[in-house]
């Protein structure tokens, strides 16, 4: 909720492709900057904002940024591909060009939220918009208490960046649950619902705030966990997704309700949603 | 409107053309109602003295005929399929183009129309209501969308009071209408023997000005407000109450969505003949060449598959989910984004629907018992 909402309603600027890493089969990082030198320096964002990704002759995609705003070698963006456009992203390789404009929306209130505990939630391949806050309150240790990392994926391999799991949860203050509900060989997780980890979650209900991103049920479930707990929902915040084509809140694809999720989001708090949430087709 | 005498001119009925052609003269492409496949719509007028006389549109759910109108007036015809809205939110346009190079290098343009100023002749109080929130959505503060402003910004519009409203119309319950009160250059109430006519703006002014009009008598204005009058008491049509957000947003789990959800053909007819609907797709058009991509908006609807789609699921997979959308976007969370419902009364959706869903039904349905007007 820091950086003012973009209005960069297009043409896109054009921007390379300066490093590519392959996450998993179907999961890739492209690392890209502005070509133009001056808009790269003026570039700014938040963690929980997005861009648009214009892949030519395609189209554009929304994809949220997972690299740190204090690193100014490039801008990071990690795809699966799945559609059109993401696909032919994913045969990009270092050198290409892009289209990209951004950022957009609003991102996580990391600076309301200093201080205290964190419980971060995320499911299935959702996990990026998350994945930036982890690097982000790591990079910033000393502003924020208890920092508890919940992860639920459907298959093993599904997660991402298993290494730095591992690592995480050999941090001190920190906490790593992750499930995957199909268990495998070497699995050092919980094989089950993620939601069964929730009661494992260690932090003070009193000072702490909770972000989430990935399915939906997920988050339902993962709210009344932690407003049953006892975290005030006024600290419990999420990343929604929806259809976006213009990432400026004219094309009206991505309306929850009244809000548009692409300006008045992608993050939310609970309040903001809960009642859309509970009803399907929103 | 039509209260002030000392600024309410008379336009006899062969003066009619020479309105239109000052504007002309001004530099106007004008636009005005033309009979095209059975329907009024708007289009370029050729001669200032084009204008079709004598024809009233009968409407009902999925129905819309042209007739003659007894008294041969100019304006007895309430509306046709379309509003105002293509004439500044273009059903498809380019919004930029991009050009690669052999070596793979990208060069962004931004894409401006080129269309000249319109000037619009026949507009309603329904379309003026709906141009204004199209207004507020697409020119919000800071948001300025170049291409609808564009064309905005030199529009020239002629109002006309309704006086013979269709069936399906209710813009008295959503206060819209029948009589034009905000947002026209000049308004016209069509009399037997011509039309009162009033300046909404300095643009507007001076047009009369130049036309040398006499002043309206007090008979004249009075048989125009009159007129409002009993139009708005004619329609038969209505909403309960001007604001349903509350209502209709306790009532998501309602049996109505299925059961409309029955006889929807999610064609989309609806949202295309909407005034006030604003959802857009935007899509690249490669050139054949592989050189050089169009960017493009085009009108999209709630109503497709498309719409809901998000990376492989459907978050609206199902027509009850797109038709409680549609609804409840129109009339309900409408009021979180612009401070009033987006439905203007005007009717569009019922008589185009082809299968008769008139939305006045399915929101009577919906709320029974559950509002008092």
């Amino acid at each position: 909720m820091t950086a003012k909402p973009g209005v960069d309603a297009g043409p896109p600027h054009t921007a390379t492709v300066v490093a590519r890493t392959q996450e998993s089969p179907s999961i890739f990082t492209l690392q890209v900057r502005f070509d133009d030198a001056a808009t790269q320096a003026a570039y700014r964002f938040a963690p929980g904002q997005f861009n648009m990704l214009y892949l030519f002759g395609v189209g554009e995609v929304p994809v949220s940024i997972m690299s740190d705003p204090g690193d100014r070698s490039g801008i990071g963006h990690t795809i699966r591909a799945l559609g059109r456009v993401t696909q032919g992203l994913a045969a990009l390789q270092s050198g290409d060009k892009v289209g990209l404009r951004g950022p957009f929306g609003r991102g996580w209130p990391l600076q309301e939220i200093g201080g205290n505990d964190i419980v971060l939630v995320t499911g299935g391949l959702g996990c990026a918009p998350v994945v930036s806050v982890i690097h982000y309150i790591l990079k910033r240790r000393e502003r924020y208490g208890k920092l508890v990392i919940i992860q639920g994926v459907k298959h093993t391999e599904d997660l991402i960046w298993r290494e730095q799991y591992d690592r995480w949860a050999r941090l001190p203050d920190t906490q790593v649950l992750v499930a995957a509900s199909e268990g495998a060989a070497l699995w050092p997780w919980h094989v089950g619902r993620v939601t069964e980890l929730f009661g494992l979650a260690q932090f003070n209900p009193a000072c702490a705030s909770a972000m989430m991103c990935g399915p939906e049920g997920m988050m339902r479930a993962a709210a009344d966990s932690l407003l049953q707990r006892g975290l005030p929902e006024s600290r419990l915040f999420l990343s929604m997704e929806r259809n976006m084509q213009c990432a400026v809140g004219r094309c009206g694809h991505c309306q929850l309700g009244g809000s548009f999720v692409c300006r008045n989001g992608p993050v939310f708090s609970w309040g903001q949603v809960k009642s859309l949430l509970a009803h399907r087709g929103f | 409107m039509f209260t002030q005498p000392e600024q309410t001119g008379f336009l006899p009925l062969v003066q009619l053309s020479a309105l239109v052609s000052r504007l002309m003269t001004l530099g106007y492409q004008c636009l005005g109602p033309t009979v095209e496949n059975g329907a009024i719509v708007m289009r370029e007028l050729s001669k200032p003295d084009g204008l079709p006389r004598g024809l009233q549109a009968e409407q009902a759910p999925g129905h819309y005929r042209l007739r003659r109108d007894p008294h041969n007036r100019y304006f007895a015809w309430a509306n046709g399929p379309q509003a105002i809205k293509p004439q500044t939110f273009a059903p498809t346009e380019s919004l930029w183009r991009v050009a690669r190079d052999d070596a793979g290098a990208l060069k962004f343009t931004a894409v401006l129309p080129s269309s000249p100023a319109q000037a619009i002749i026949g507009v309603r109080a329904c379309d003026l209501a709906a141009l204004a929130l199209q207004d507020a959505h697409f020119l919000r503060e800071g948001r300025h969308d170049a291409h609808y402003a564009h064309r905005r910004e030199k529009m020239f519009l002629v109002a006309v009071q309704c006086a013979e409203p269709g069936a399906t119309c209710f813009c008295a319950s959503t206060g819209d209408g029948p009589t034009p009160t905000v947002g026209y250059d000049i308004s016209l109430a069509e009399l037997e023997a011509g039309f009162v006519a009033v300046a909404g703006s300095a643009k507007g002014q001076a047009v009369l000005d130049l036309l040398n009009l006499s002043p309206a008598t007090p008979q004249q204005i009075e048989a125009a407000q009159q007129q409002g009058q009993d139009a708005a008491a004619s329609q038969t049509r209505s909403l309960p109450v001007r604001n349903l957000r509350d209502v209709l947003m306790s009532q998501l789990e309602h049996p109505r969505w299925d059961e409309v959800a029955t006889r929807c053909l999610a064609c989309g007819n609806c949202t295309a003949v909407c005034p006030t609907c604003f959802c857009h797709a935007e899509m690249d058009v490669p050139s054949l060449d592989g050189q050089t991509s169009e960017h493009e908006r085009k009108w999209d609807s709630c109503f497709g598959e498309s719409h809901g789609h998000l990376h492989g699921t459907n978050v609206r997979p199902d027509i009850r989910s797109r038709y409680r959308q549609w609804l409840t976007h129109k009339l309900a969370t409408w009021h979180d984004q612009f401070g009033r419902s987006g439905c203007v009364g005007c009717g569009r959706c019922i008589a185009w629907c082809p299968v008769g869903i008139d939305l006045t039904e399915e929101v009577a349905a919906l709320t029974a018992n559950k509002v008092q007007a």
